[in-house]
């Protein structure tokens, strides 16, 4: 059965390395600032015990007043995951580090995020739309897009 | 006296016999050598995930159908199962034991296009293909009988399925189950040591197992290079945790490895059938749930076996009859992200089989 | 790890996706009504009480017992089209069983799946690829205006017949293969009663 780690343990472990980097954590998810997503994600993947090297998601959700990019992390070797959360304020032009480096399951799903969302990942080799044309106007999953 | 050569874009259309639908790949090839390929899709993108916030919990069903349209009782399924999680529903027993008869067939169903589909691109032109569907042809009647439709079901709901099995499935059901092993040995005496598809299909487009695990590829293409991570043993839903049943890996993760992987996994769905045939109680199939479901505030993720991948749902609600965002995490898209890698170096002979060994659906990658 | 973009140095794909994009846009402009079905002229002949010559009737023999499929397979219904030429319903004893990759060689598209706009172009080429005389059948509730799809707006065209001109219409979602075999059946009557040689013209010379 597959353990999803609790926010809170996992919260302190990376505290102690980056510190100023976690925003809340509870049982079921983590929520890290946004600038420091690609050192947090680095730090899960090569610490022993936590090893997450299978990403299994990339979305993002529209909360109305803000943006929340979720992964979900699994390591295949200990049966744990993890879920982690980052948040975008800006809605005029939203940026995010892309964790394509660490891991490249991410490409495709970035590029839909940009696509359907309009959120940027500074780092990403072909940051470009996927599903829509070139040209299309807007970003349709917004919760004001009409 | 040396000769200059200068590569090209040759452009694999949307329109285009070997492509498994509307997919297009600009390959750079030099020569017939490809050096870097880049594809383009979007083509059926058909708004999905923006048409589940108009609509009720249970009205998504119809739409999960046609994700993958080829295992579209996988996808009622995976649906349902994250629907039960964020509202903490329980399935009644009979309702679970119909739900993995349906899953293996369907998940049989599925497998026999994908390796009739892989036959076709390696050059047996339809002959297997068409082989493939008699068998195929024989699950859809069981699922004809059951649900009414031929190709996308609608059968599963939230909190059961939702009609019981009718009184001439469970003859039939014995009658295909008594009959398939013998076809399979006769594809296995065909195919497994043909020349041709060794010759062609043996050690092309290798992908490792770290590489895989890097791409988070999922499904047989990642037991396929060696990796053996099944979600229904190590993280099981609904009842698989009673079944007993092998997972097979391959070791060399080529084309041909990725073909046998799915030959051997239809065998191990065969006897979970049969386990479960055996053990089926009988009771109510749905449970008591309003039609019109309102879960509390939350957000769930469930994740099923699909016969592509790991088939995921994220569900975040706000205690309203329409969820407030549906994501679907699918298994063919996240398979493609290794393609780039496999395929440089191959021929552009090559590149048609590595992609179909990939066993894409595009209905599910543009969603 | 790095992943070098090759292409990048051979063709510029920015360039390529943004002249594509303005094709999308200029063709979504210019489809706003839906292109009037290919039957106005069976009306009125009808009524003229018509009189097919042997020769007509030869000719229209031979173009309805052997129509020849261009493949345009996007979605769903595509796996319905295969199971009619698979070996349960047979398409093959209507002469069909071929289904050319080149347009050049067909004469009937049958349009299994939904239609977007990102895909529009490509079916327009398609269409126009295919030499005189050719029909089209829209299989399918995505193909006559939509589908369950609909109202997804931004993104899907609301039926076959704003890009290309539609003869036969089958609903169903999707139509099981006995109702494509009946479509093309219909169609089949259709091309029968098609006046190839205008006698008139012929005796006034």
């Amino acid at each position: 059965m597959t353990v999803s780690l609790s926010g809170k343990e996992v919260a302190s472990k990376i505290e102690e390395k980056f510190s100023g980097s976690v925003v809340e954590s509870s049982a079921e998810n983590l929520v890290i600032k946004s600038d420091r997503v690609l050192d947090v994600a680095r730090f899960l993947k090569e610490t022993d015990g936590l090893d997450f090297d299978y990403l299994n998601f990339v979305t993002a959700v529209d909360r109305y007043d803000h943006f929340e990019v979720v992964y979900l992390l699994s390591s295949l070797e200990h049966n744990h995951s993890l879920m982690i959360k980052a948040r975008c304020y800006d809605r005029e032009n939203p940026a995010l580090p892309s964790v394509v480096d660490v891991w490249q399951g991410a490409d495709f799903q970035e590029r839909e995020i940009y696509d359907l969302f309009g959120i940027k990942f500074e780092g990403h080799p072909n940051m470009k739309r996927i599903f829509l044309w070139d040209g299309f106007d807007g970003h349709p999953l917004r919760k004001d897009y009409i | 006296m040396a000769v200059r050569t200068e590569p090209f874009v040759l452009n694999m259309g949307p329109v285009h016999p070997s492509t498994h639908g509307v997919f297009r790949m600009r390959a750079t090839l030099d020569g017939e050598v490809v050096v870097d390929i880049e594809p383009v899709f979007g083509y059926l993108h058909r708004g999905i995930e923006k048409l589940t916030e108009q609509r009720t919990y249970n009205g998504i069903v119809p739409l999960t159908d046609r994700l993958d349209y080829i295992s579209s009782m996988s996808n009622n399924l995976a649906y349902c199962l994250a629907v039960e999680k964020l509202a903490g529903i329980k399935v009644p027993e009979r309702a679970e034991y119909i739900r993995v008869i349906i899953a293996e067939l369907q998940r049989i169903a599925a497998l026999l296009i994908a390796v009739g589909a892989f036959l076709n691109d390696c050059g047996a032109y339809f002959t297997p293909f068409l082989y493939m569907f008699r068998e195929r042809e024989k699950i859809v009647d069981l699922f004809e009988m059951v649900s009414g439709q031929r190709l996308t079901y609608n059968y599963m709901r939230v909190g059961g399925v939702s009609q019981d099995l009718p009184e001439e499935f469970m003859p039939a059901l014995r009658k295909f189950m008594d009959k398939m092993p013998h076809y399979m040995d006769e594809y296995d005496q065909l195919l497994m040591q043909n020349e041709i598809l060794i010759a062609r299909a043996k050690g092309v487009g290798i992908l490792s197992g770290e590489q895989a695990i890097n791409c988070s590829a999922s499904g047989p293409v990642l037991r396929a290079s060696g990796v053996n991570w099944d979600i229904r043993k190590a993280d099981p839903y609904s009842i698989y945790d009673r079944f007993d049943f092998d997972i097979p890996t391959q070791t060399t993760g080529d084309c041909y490895d990725r073909y046998r992987q799915r030959v051997d996994e239809m065998r191990q769905s065969l006897r979970i059938i049969q386990q479960a045939m055996e053990q089926l109680p009988p009771g109510p199939v749905r449970a008591e749930v309003p039609h019109l479901v309102r879960p509390p505030v939350g957000e769930a993720y469930a994740r099923l076996e699909a016969p592509k991948g790991e088939l995921g749902f994220y569900l975040v609600s706000d205690n309203s009859i329409a969820p407030d965002r549906c994501h679907i995490r699918p298994p063919s898209l996240i398979n493609l992200t290794a393609l780039r890698d496999m395929v440089r170096g191959w021929k552009v002979a090559d590149l048609i089989i590595i992609f179909g060994s990939i066993d894409i659906t595009v209905g599910e990658i543009d969603r | 790890m790095e992943i070098e973009p090759a292409r990048k140095y051979i063709y510029s794909d920015t360039e390529l996706d943004r002249e594509e994009g303005q094709v999308i846009e200029d063709l979504k402009a210019q489809s706003q009504q839906p292109i009037p079905d290919p039957d106005q002229w069976l009306g009125e002949e009808l009524e003229q009480n018509i009189l097919l010559t042997t020769v007509d009737a030869l000719i229209n023999w031979g173009r309805r017992s052997s129509l020849w499929t261009a493949i345009c397979f996007p979605a769903c219904c595509a796996f319905e089209m295969i199971a009619a030429n698979g070996p349960r319903f047979d398409l093959a004893r209507f002469g069909m069983e071929i289904l050319r990759a080149s347009p050049r060689q067909a004469d009937l598209m049958i349009t299994a799946g939904t239609l977007t706009w990102k895909m529009a172009p490509n079916v327009r080429r398609i269409y126009n690829q295919i030499a005189e005389p050719k029909w089209v059948i829209a299989m399918g509730a995505c193909a006559i205006s939509g589908g369950i799809f609909a109202s997804a707006e931004y993104a899907v065209v609301p039926g076959y017949n704003r890009i290309i001109p539609v003869d036969v219409y089958i609903p169903g979602c999707p139509p099981r293969p006995e109702a494509l075999i009946y479509g093309i059946q219909m169609l089949q009557k259709k091309i029968a009663r098609r006046k190839n040689i205008d006698v008139r013209k012929l005796l006034e010379r």
